[in-house]
Formats: structure tokens, sequence, C-alpha cells
């Protein structure tokens, strides 16, 4: 369906990251957000709760992010589209409910302002350092979906489409910008609304008798209720079966936890976004994502300008990591640089789906600033020897 | 022939039957008097929410036949909170324990109270954490043996009726499982009032915590509530903290009014933006 004209703010606009995020939320649908203040990306609610109650709807502060991660879900289940909005500290306290959100099939978005860490860390300046918390950090196996902008127009485009993937697997979807990204500054153009895409929820249209709260379908995904509607359905975090019973049996647990898993692994190709340039014929190929894609595009066109033979692989979606797209590159070149703002996290993931058809080049940084263009560019050069 | 049916069977969700709480429990009295109070207030049950955290009173939610989530433990009532105001229509319910609404998820309590969110809090208080073996609580009165306190606590312990008046709460009640009749009541009254409304059940753990402290069985408990209970409607919450064996006192504490929060966000922003503000009620579930 198409969005909601009443939250597209139609136009061309000079605005942050942070705020395109807000404009993509409002366009998506979400009329409900709690959040907790939080560097570098408080901007994002503080825009929500003034123009919410312009379209019809609420922000609520709530004490804290333990609160915050769990109000929008009730929200939720009350009808709305939620979102709430932190950084590394706070995001950190959300996990149990990211689990929670996973494993009660919640549909919903949360948005990490990436700052450097660990603990409070550099609270106005940029990492990529929450990469594999964003996948792996509420215990349990568990499936999500993460995005990674690069730009405050991808702040906006992105969004949306972390709403809808959220509605369409119900799953709690990540999406992971940083303070340079959320604080920088361009040209954003938001469409009309007719041209705006959105996923409705996955409403049952089951009788109360014949519904089933977690009972499965071809794709996996079960349709949802509302609290208030009479379904007089039940959701708990505890191990369910299809009536959303507990039922802590390892019979249970295996055919849940393998649905909540295959339901997004199954379709990972789909989900899969990413930008590629020369890398048909290339031997280098560099692979990165967020602010740091912009940094390495200056590194790529000085190596190429060079007569080198450089690639780009700017991954959007960063989980479920795009593995196919990536052995398959791997299969003809010689290396992958990976730049990013840690120490070394999704580039775990370029080796292990490499496969040792490809070698595998770090440029760590540990976060503070971007990387300079000319150490990206010392690692292409070193790759192709 | 024809079969009489309990009266509280059709709240129930007979196929999860049976419950998993220990003989002499009380949860399975307030889930009793909980279900009266319903027939009684005639409340409509297909708009009717119950939010519950994890533990033994956690529960609930599980067994009783409505739109019912077991959540996260302590964090019941900000689930609440989002559920009440995406949807003001419901009215939300969260039974919960003492550990999971007193200690972990203290300070939701505090501000769902501050705010005056329009949620009825049923707290069952066993004195202890009972699902995970009888630890200490913030509640857990005088020097009680706990499994974590094997000599005796030495912690105060919360007085809860008096921390939730003091946040802000419009309607504080505490009563025990002897008081079946008093309870449903005052959970009927809960019904009529809109704001943060807290009722406090005192309630045995007769395998965890009065057998480990030699206070007897559950009948022995239910002696004890009758014999030492003393009826002070509008009693200063600063007076009823609880001992071990001392009186309990009970009744209806605080029941006043002050506008809830949907009341006064709605004021505010119509004050504010004037024409400009669009009510969410409706839009909010688009």
């Amino acid at each position: 369906m198409k969005a909601d004209p009443r939250g597209v703010l139609t136009g061309t606009h000079f605005i942050d990251g942070d705020h395109a995020c807000c404009e993509g939320a409002l366009a998506a649908g979400a009329r409900f957000a709690a959040g907790y203040p939080i560097t570098p990306s408080t901007e994002i609610v503080e825009r929500f709760a003034s123009r919410v109650p312009l379209v019809g709807g609420i922000f609520i502060q709530m004490e804290d992010e333990l609160a915050a991660s769990i109000t929008l879900q009730g929200a939720v289940w009350g009808g709305a589209k939620a979102f709430t909005v932190t950084s590394g500290p706070g995001f950190s306290l959300m996990m149990e409910h990211i689990g929670y959100a996973a494993m009660t099939e919640t549909p919903c978005v949360f948005v990490d302002v990436q700052r450097g860490g660990p603990s409070t860390g550099l609270p106005t300046l940029p990492a990529q350092a929450d990469m594999m918390q964003a996948r792996w950090g509420s215990h349990g196996d568990y499936e999500i979906i993460a995005l990674c902008p690069n730009s405050p127009q991808e702040c906006f485009d992105l969004t949306i489409k972390a709403f809808n993937f959220a509605e369409e697997f119900r799953v709690p979807v990540m999406f992971m910008m940083d303070e340079v990204v959320g604080h920088m500054t361009e040209k954003v153009v938001i469409p009309e609304a007719s041209e705006i895409e959105v996923v409705p929820r996955k409403h049952t249209r089951k009788s109360f008798e014949d519904y089933l709260p977690y009972g499965t379908n071809g794709d996996l995904v079960p349709e949802m209720a509302h609290a208030g509607e009479g379904y007089k359905f039940h959701v708990t975090g505890l191990t369910h079966d299809e009536r959303g019973y507990p039922n802590m049996t390892p019979q249970t647990q295996d055919v849940l936890v393998r649905r909540l898993q295959n339901k997004v692994r199954d379709s990972s190709d789909r989900i899969a976004m990413y930008e590629e340039e020369g890398v048909e014929d290339a031997d280098i190929v560099v692979v990165s994502y967020g602010i740091t894609s912009r940094v390495a595009q200056r590194a790529i066109d000085i190596a190429n300008a060079r007569g080198l033979k450089v690639g780009k692989f700017r991954m959007i979606t960063v989980w479920p990591f795009p593995e196919t797209r990536i052995r398959e590159i791997a299969a003809r070149i010689k290396a992958f640089v990976v730049p990013e703002l840690n120490l070394g996290q999704m580039v775990r993931e370029v080796e292990r789906s490499a496969a040792g058809l490809a070698r595998t080049h770090l440029v760590p940084h540990a976060g503070g600033s971007v990387h300079r263009p000319e150490d990206i560019l010392k690692v292409i050069v070193e790759a192709g020897q | 022939m024809n079969l009489v049916v309990n009266p509280v069977e059709p709240f129930l969700r007979t196929d999860r039957m049976p419950h998993i709480w220990c003989p002499g429990c009380g949860i399975g009295t307030t889930v009793n008097c909980f279900t009266r109070a319903l027939i009684e207030s005639k409340v409509d049950l297909d708009s009717l929410a119950l939010v519950s955290g994890i533990g033994c009173t956690g529960r609930v939610a599980g067994y009783m036949k409505l739109d019912s989530f077991h959540t996260t433990h302590g964090r019941a009532i900000p689930f609440a909170t989002g559920l009440k105001l995406a949807n003001p229509k419901l009215n939300v319910v969260v039974y919960s324990g003492d550990g999971d609404l007193s200690a972990i998820g203290g300070n939701h309590l505090i501000h769902a109270a501050r705010r005056n969110i329009d949620l009825k809090v049923i707290c069952v208080n066993n004195l202890i954490y009972a699902m995970t073996g009888g630890q200490t609580a913030p509640t857990t009165p005088g020097r009680a043996v706990t499994s974590t306190s094997p000599y005796g606590t030495c912690e105060p312990a919360f007085n809860l009726p008096h921390l939730v008046e003091a946040a802000g709460a419009i309607y504080v009640a505490r009563w025990t499982t002897f008081h079946v009749r008093q309870l449903a009541r005052s959970i009927s009254e809960a019904f009529q009032k809109k704001g943060f409304s807290f009722i406090e059940v005192i309630s045995p753990c007769p395998t965890l915590y009065q057998r480990r402290n030699k206070l007897g069985d559950g009948l022995d408990t239910m002696k004890y509530y009758k014999e030492k209970s003393k009826v002070r409607h509008g009693a200063p919450t600063g007076d009823v903290g609880l001992t071990m064996t001392g009186e309990i006192i009970v009744g209806k504490f605080v029941d006043r009014d002050r506008p809830d929060y949907q009341t006064l966000l709605r004021a505010q922003l119509h004050e504010s933006l004037g024409e400009r503000y669009v009510d969410g009620t409706e839009a909010v579930c688009g």
C-alpha cells in the first residue's frame, strides 16, 4: 500500500541524518516512539516529539532504555507501528527486548546511532562497533535484519525499508547509523506519499475460533492480531506452540527456533541490498558500509586512477550477511579490503563467506573519526601485490 | 443431569490446566477474586488486556482467557504503558509479583505512578522470589530466612503502599488472600478509576517462605492473616509496613483523583498546538 500522506513531508530538504530518519519513520507510518535521551541519537526523537502530534501519534520519553524498548512493543500489540532510538550504552540495555521481539515476532525498529565504545566511550564521535552486537547481542538463537545507511537521504529511504522488513517478516529490524551519518547535513528529497511503498501489518482475517497466533503457513511468518479485537490470544517470551501457549519441550523449541531463523535466512538473498561498482573485472574489491563507504570511495577512485583494478561492494543490508554474493565475487578476485570503524567485525563475515577463495584484508579503526583515504589506499595497494 | 460450571471457568484457559502453582499458594485465590471482580464490574472482556512479568504470579496472564502478555522480568508496566497509549480503549491490568514489580521493575513502578498511566496493577506479594527457589526480595520482612539469606535478612523492606502513594498512585489498597470479598471489591473499584491503581495482595508461599521460617503451612498462614489483619481504611501508608509475625494493616489506603497521563497529554498539546493538534487515539493504530 501507499504511505499515509499525513506523515510525508514531501519536498527537498537540507537536514541531517537523524532528522531524515525521523521523517522516514513518519512516512513509513510509525505513530509511536518511546525513547530515552542519548547522544548522538536524540535528535531523532526530538523531531518525532515535535512532529508526531501534528500527524496523530505519541512520543513518550521513558525512564530508561529498558522501558523504552518494551513500551514500543506494547504499542505494537496495541496496533501501532513503533520504534525506539538509541546509541551504544542504551543499545546494550535494550538487548533483552530485542530477543523478546524476536521471540514474540513483534514487528518493530531499533535505531542505533553508533558512537565509540566500549562503555561510555566517545559519546559525540563515530564508530561502527555495534555491528556484531546488533546480530548477536540478545541471548539464544534468533535472526534479525540490519540496515546501514551512508547518507541522510538513505536515512530517510532505508528507515521506510526497515519498517517494511519488520512488518513483512515480523522481526525487530536494527537500523545501524553512526554519529557522522546522523549529524551530517545534506539534501534529502522526500517524494509524494503516492510514490512511497509501505508494507501493512500482516493482520489475520481468520475467525476467533480458527486463529492460531503462531500458526505457520507457507512463508513461515504467522498472522498477527491486536489486543482488543476479541481474539483473546496469548503472547509469551517462553518457548511456545502454535497457540502461543508455553510448551517447554525440545521438540517445540526445535520447531519454533528453526522457524524464527528460517523465516529470515531463507529470504536472505531477497533481503540483501548492496551497491556494486567495477566488481566484474576487479582484482581487489573493497567491502564497506555506512560512513566508511564514503571514505572508501575516495581510496577506490585514487587506486583506479593509478591503474589498479579495484571494485566497490557497499553493503546496505548488513544482516543477514550477503554471503552468496560475497562468495561469487571471491571466486573471481585476488582479495577483499574491508575498512570499518572497529577493530574487525564484519570482516569476519567477509572472510567466512570468501571461504579461502580470496584473501581478506582488514583496515581497522578504533573509532572517534573516520578513516583517512590513504590508510585504505595503502591496504588496497598491499592487497594487490 | 445438569453440570454445574464454576463461574470462574469461562475466564480461564482450561486447556492449560493443571497450573504450576503449589498446594497452599495464594495466587490461584487472587485469580478467583480477579475473575469475580470482572463478573461484578461487567468489564468488557474483549477490550481487557492482561500483562504479566516473570515469576509465579507472572504466569497468571497465561491462564486467563483474555488478550494476555507474558513479558520480560520487571517490564510488565512499561509494556502495558505502550499498549494503553496505543489503544486507549483498552482496559489494561498488570498482574505480577513483588520481586518483578518492586525490585527489577521498581523504576517503572514509580514512574508509571508518577505519570498516572491508566493501569490497574495487582501485585501479589509473597515476600520472596518464589519461582527461582525462595530468595530474598525487597519485600522480605524482618530477619526472615531465605535461600540467599540463610542467616536471616538484614535489609529493610519496601512498604509498597507507601512507595506508590508517594509516587502518585490514585488508588492504593492492600488485602491478604484471606480477604477474598474485600479484594474482589477493591479490584472492581479500581476498574471505576482512571489512573494508576495499585492493589497489594499478601499471599502465602508455603513451599519456600512459610516452611523455611517455620511459620506453618497454607492453613496456618490463613489463620495468621485472619487473626493478625486489621482493616484500617485510610490508614497513613507510612504506618502499614509489614513485619514477619506482627499485624497486617489492610484496607483501602488511598482513593483520590488527578488527571491521568493521556488526559494531561491531550490538554497540553491542545493548548500548545490548538487546531494543528491531531488527536492520536485513532491515528496511532493506523
